[in-house]
């Protein structure tokens, strides 16, 4: 229970700071979300045809999950710097595999009678992905995108160590204080502050899919 | 009416130097609203050619001319939007409702908003759903027989000349296959569509073409003529093979009730008089008389024994007219309705359910001799 008001105590002492650091994880979530999103549905448009190509983009995606996630945010470093370069391409290299699998499984899932009578129809090549393949993988692209979100919330933490910022902050500076007074209590703020941010971003997906899927198909 | 809106000439269709090519050297003319059925065993490349019309497939070489017009080389996106294409799988696209589906080509085709609706009202009309009723649901609520109805009407929606059908009512059960073809054939009377029709079951080719052109392998014509002469002079022996038996039975989907001479047995109208009946079926060569009630509707079959058991009152007495016929239903549902009919014969009523006459086997027979 002592533990809980000195939490509590600790958190409202540092509300600038917790304001900035959700701020700067969101940031990272957001933005690199929104980054792999379009590589990602781009990346599988472009190959859906080629079995080869499908493969291979798959493959080098699930390479970069093999990665230590410690040596993912530092080996950048030689090349862009400190701060939020390093950790962004990282965390969006992670993100990738996700919504590129579903991107691939939900183009390949659309029933071929539904595309021959596009094509039959006069929709153009454009228009069958846009108004037809993309609209019906949708609902799979985005359940890739919530997985991803999920990932990037807790790898997002690790920005600290290449001084970007972020609830990893709290974390990093418990650890390097422990056990003095208030160690325990940042620790705990960073992990709750990262699992709220979760639930907020399921939830606005959640939204978003209620929103953008048609109700023929949900 | 013999003019010529769809050619193909010289059409191959190959898919490497080794194989056998899909299409060989066919040469194919489709008139101006005729129904022409495309009908082959599996493999012979009947779908090839239909979808060569509307270049969903690209002929190797030859020509395809619609309405005088080279369409080899024009755009193959702009040229299908002329084209209605309605296959098997119906295709209809799950994330938009009914109406967004009908109206996928007018948008295409940029047609204003007011048309539009009000051709989509027209449509499910046509193809018997209720507008209100089915307007903004979507392609998971239908049955398959009513999703393939929207996709005929989803072809027909900008009004083309042509009409591709591939196997359209194959994945529909019988029943209601039966009955969406005969649909089929009456909203053809209306619309008078240039029809290439594809099919592997010659009952229904039989039933829907104008003509009939069977394809053996690599989409060699082998016999292409009216189903009337097909079935009477197949060309060849795999013509024959693929007619497979009773061929004359295959004829009387072709017939209606209509051309047959209507049979009179003795009427009994009520209220009827026990004596005058019996003297009437007495002096009839037939064995039984039709009771008919006072709007000439029939009722039940009556013979002699059934008149003369008078603890039963007439009207419950004899057999009961369980089903009958219109004429222009077919000499296939005649015989259907005869063989369960306990007289032998089946009565033909106009389509208020006034008492026509009767069709017998006899009059069928004749009817059958009489094409040789």
């Amino acid at each position: 229970m002592d533990f809980i008001i000195s939490l509590f105590d600790f958190a409202l002492s540092r509300q600038d700071r917790v304001i900035e650091g959700l701020v700067q994880h969101t940031g990272y979530v957001v933005s690199v979300l929104v980054t792999a999103g379009v590589l990602a549905v781009v990346t599988g448009t472009l190959t859906r045809r080629n079995q080869l190509a499908k493969e291979l983009s798959l493959s080098i995606a699930s390479v970069f999950l093999t990665i230590p996630s410690l040596a993912l945010f530092v080996i950048f470093i030689p090349f862009v710097g400190l701060g939020f370069a390093p950790s962004f391409i990282a965390l969006l290299l992670y993100s990738l595999l996700p919504i590129l699998r579903n991107t691939i499984t939900g183009l390949d899932g659309i029933d071929n009678g539904v595309l021959e009578s596009a094509k039959g129809m006069g929709l153009s090549p454009i228009q069958v992905l846009t108004k037809v393949q993309l609209p019906l993988a949708w609902p799979v692209i985005l359940a890739g995108v919530r997985v991803s979100s999920m990932l990037i919330v807790g790898l997002a933490a690790l920005a600290t160590l290449v001084a970007g910022g972020g609830l990893g902050d709290f974390i990093k500076s418990g650890l390097a204080r422990l056990p003095l007074p208030n160690s325990l209590e940042s620790i705990w703020l960073g992990t709750l502050l990262c699992l709220v941010l979760a639930v907020v971003i399921d939830l606005i997906l959640q939204a978003l899919r209620v929103a953008t899927i048609s109700k023929g198909i949900r | 009416m013999s003019d010529v809106l769809i050619r193909l000439e010289n059409i191959v269709k190959s898919y490497g130097a080794g194989l056998e090519p899909a299409v060989r050297n066919l040469d194919l003319e489709v008139q101006r609203g005729e129904v022409l059925v495309l009908v082959g065993p599996s493999g012979c490349g009947k779908s090839t050619t239909l979808r060569l019309i509307n270049r969903l497939i690209e002929p190797t070489s030859g020509r395809i001319i619609i309405d005088g017009e080279d369409v080899t080389s024009v755009n193959p996106s702009e040229l299908r939007r002329k084209i209605g294409y309605v296959i098997q799988q119906v295709g209809l696209f799950p994330h938009r409702t009914i109406a967004e589906n009908i109206a996928t080509v007018p948008n295409l085709l940029g047609w204003d908003k007011k048309k539009i609706a009000a051709r989509v009202d027209e449509l499910l009309e046509l193809v018997s759903m209720d507008p209100d009723t089915y307007r903004d649901r979507y392609p998971k609520e239908l049955s398959g027989g009513q999703a393939q109805r929207v996709g005929v009407a989803r072809a027909l929606a900008a009004d083309p000349d042509v009409l591709l059908m591939d196997e359209p009512f194959g994945a529909i059960d019988p029943i209601t296959r039966d009955r969406l073809q005969n649909e089929f054939l009456r909203l053809q009377q209306d619309v008078k569509k240039t029809i290439v029709f594809v099919t592997h079951d010659i009952d229904e080719a039989i039933k829907m073409g104008n003509r009939i052109a069977i394809l053996r392998e690599g989409s060699e014509i082998a016999q292409l003529d009216t189903p009337e002469a097909i079935l009477a002079h197949p060309a060849d022996e795999f013509v024959e093979s693929f007619l497979g038996s009773g061929a004359i039975l295959k004829g009387l989907t072709l017939k209606k009730v209509s051309d047959t001479e209507l049979h009179q047995v003795p009427i009994l109208r009520q209220p009827v008089m026990r004596e005058d009946a019996l003297k009437e079926l007495q002096d009839s060569p037939d064995q039984v008389g039709i009771l008919l009630d006072s709007n000439d509707k029939p009722l039940r079959w009556i013979d002699e024994k059934a008149l003369n058991r008078t603890s039963q009152p007439i009207e419950r007495s004899g057999r009961p007219v369980t089903v009958d016929l219109q004429p222009e239903d077919t000499l296939q549902d005649a015989i259907t309705v005869m063989l369960q009919s306990s007289a032998g014969m089946a009565c033909v009523t106009d389509r208020r359910g006034k008492y026509l006459g009767c069709t017998t086997i006899e009059s069928l027979a004749k009817l059958i001799m009489s094409d040789g």
